[in-house]
């Protein structure tokens, strides 16, 4: 006799909208949403998307508040700063900036840390000690000083900004693999390899290293909003991306001082901001949870 | 449990010691250090002056030891912004104002996060849990200085409830806290909900309960005492982060403390004042996180072992 449950009663149609709602949620589709239209078209397709020139202003118009307030024009739907330039402009470069800023320092950071990381793990001994030494008085410098000294030798440029995240990035990843690489190179397939004749840099790259890409997935995801804060932080201070770069922090920044008149110059871009972290850390938390849920405490 | 204390010690004394290796070569790699130290209005005498301050026509290792000498002494040369002030007098001159708001903003941060947190642990699937979760998730979210700004915008310019910037009595010193200290308040949320929820599953409050204890007595009294151990011991760290934190804050609210003054230094090019601020930031924050660990290691022997 077939079992009757809620679903093979004929007069029971579960409700679409219920079902449909379930699927969805299943993935993070408003954090990823939200990434794609305020970080990912806006950085892609910058130059298309961007009604003006996000360098360029006319002084005739500075200043300009929002569409929606008295003065405000369609023209400029975020109004304009002080030097006249579009605000909705200068945020869509702003994402361009923010994403190529992450995404160039976590790669660097991370190819160096993992490499270090792997070399660390399988080979162990005074080398392990030694570099675990180094990461652990590496996490433990305070982060924005080392950037402000940096700065204040070198001077504001994207490659000291790459500079400085590099050396406050790598560690973590050092130490994540480092402890991946420590449990695999006992498992057997590992010894195997080593009997089958395979080199030692081959053993590294061709099977530890990608059983620890899930994790670095995760990390490296869950790590790209706070570089982006991080960033953001550096420019506000003048430590970070040199202007006139339409960077958020930036931008910010210029709003600091006119916060009494201008509200709009540093209130739009520290929303972009403010979205795009949410929803990466979002993002980051669920990615973690589905594929590599022992990272609970990184 | 002392080697644990000594190597921890020898650790934090190299990490200092790399910090000021760093500031010592990043000077010195990138070209002409004088380039670096001096502005680019400093006339040839400054530059003789500090030449032979730092020992500049010397060996770099001689350079070195010079360097190192001066900085146990502290003795970090003048400041060229601020005429007639050692490097090191501004920042001690400065520090008090910082430690003032890192303090306030540490009450404040715990005043909010405590009891969020306890109620979230005792109410688990409330909506106070969702309120918990929104305010830590905001709380790494958040850029600090806009949070900043935006704060300042309703309370200080719109509602003109607090002044916007400055030192002076309390009510300057609420928004700059509450900016400082929110970065914690997630952290600190966290820590007290996980602690509490550990607690709540204990023997002995079931035994309390079973006595017929009131509810309120057994939660804010007996489970909070038990679970307030692995936070107490957060707050050193908690503390570091702030000295750190306050050089974001102090820029927004241009509160005249040691962060306001490094973030100054580095736009007038006065290395000096960097150099010494740094140190003597990061030697705090070093120190913190070693009484951190000591303080756990004393309250969790399984630390000290491993």
């Amino acid at each position: 006799m077939a079992t009757v449950t809620a679903r093979t009663l004929p007069w029971y149609a579960p409700p679409r909208v219920a079902h449909a709602w379930r699927r969805v949620k299943r993935y993070p589709v408003v954090s990823l949403s939200i990434l794609t239209f305020v970080l990912v078209i806006p950085a892609v397709f910058a130059q298309y998307v961007a009604p003006y020139d996000p360098l360029k202003g006319s002084l005739a118009k500075r200043l300009r508040p929002p569409a929606w307030q008295q003065g405000g024009s369609i023209e400029h739907p975020l109004g304009t700063d002080k030097l006249g330039r579009d605000i909705l402009s200068r945020m869509i470069h702003g994402a361009r900036v923010s994403l190529m800023v992450s995404m160039v320092a976590i790669f660097v950071g991370g190819t160096l840390g993992t490499a270090l990381g792997l070399t660390s793990g399988y080979f162990g001994g005074r080398v392990d000690s030694l570099l675990m030494r180094l990461v652990d008085i590496s996490l433990s410098l305070p982060t924005i000083l080392l950037a402000l000294v940096l700065v204040a030798a070198v001077g504001p440029s994207f490659s000291t900004v790459i500079i400085v995240l590099v050396v406050l990035l790598w560690a973590r990843y050092a130490r994540l693999v480092r402890g991946e690489t420590l449990a695999i190179k006992e498992r057997d397939f590992i010894a195997r390899a080593r009997v089958a004749g395979a080199s030692h840099v081959r053993i590294m790259t061709r099977y530890i290293f990608p059983n620890v890409v899930n994790s670095l997935l995760v990390l490296a995801t869950l790590q790209v909003g706070y570089v982006i804060l991080l960033e953001s932080a550096l420019s506000f201070l003048g430590a970070g991306l040199p202007r006139p770069t339409p960077a958020w922090g930036l931008m910010i920044a210029d709003g600091r001082e006119l916060i009494v008149t201008a509200w709009w110059v540093s209130m739009f871009p520290g929303l972009a901001i403010m979205l795009t972290v949410l929803s990466l850390n979002l993002l980051g938390d669920w990615l973690r949870d589905h594929l590599d849920p022992k990272l609970r405490h990184v | 449990m002392q080697r644990f204390i000594a190597k921890r010690a020898l650790q934090s004394l190299l990490a200092i010691w790399v910090m000021s290796l760093i500031v010592f070569t990043l000077v010195r790699v990138t070209g002409n250090p004088l380039d670096v130290m001096l502005p680019l209005e400093a006339g040839p005498e400054d530059y003789a002056r500090v030449s032979k301050h730092w020992g500049l026509d010397q060996p770099v290792y001689v350079q070195y030891a010079i360097f190192l000498g001066k900085a146990v002494q502290g003795d970090f040369g003048n400041s060229w912004k601020w005429h007639g002030h050692s490097a090191m007098g501004l920042v001690w001159q400065r520090l008090p104002a910082t430690l003032q708001l890192a303090g306030f903003a540490l009450l404040v941060s715990v005043v909010i996060a405590l009891p969020v947190g306890v109620l979230s642990a005792v109410m688990k699937g409330t909506v106070w849990d969702t309120v918990a979760k929104v305010i830590a998730l905001l709380g790494q979210s958040l850029p600090a200085f806009w949070l900043g700004i935006v704060l300042m915008w309703i309370f200080a310019v719109n509602l003109g409830w607090f002044p916007t910037s400055g030192r002076g009595g309390i009510q300057y010193m609420i928004l700059p806290a509450i900016t400082l200290g929110w970065f914690q308040v997630a952290a600190i949320m966290r820590l007290v909900r996980s602690s509490m929820l550990e607690v709540l599953d204990s023997e002995f409050v079931k035994l309390s309960r079973i006595k017929g204890l009131a509810e309120w007595k057994v939660v804010w009294k007996h489970c909070l005492r038990n679970a307030a151990i692995a936070p107490l011991t957060f707050f050193a760290i908690i503390a570091g982060v702030l000295m750190t934190g306050s050089v974001v804050t102090e820029s927004v609210f241009s509160w005249p403390g040691t962060g306001l003054l490094v973030v100054d230094a580095v736009r007038a090019r006065d290395f000096q004042v960097v150099q010494a601020v740094v140190i003597v930031f990061a030697g705090i924050f070093i120190l913190t996180n070693l009484l951190v660990d000591i303080l756990y290691a004393y309250l969790d022997p399984r630390i000290r072992y491993q």
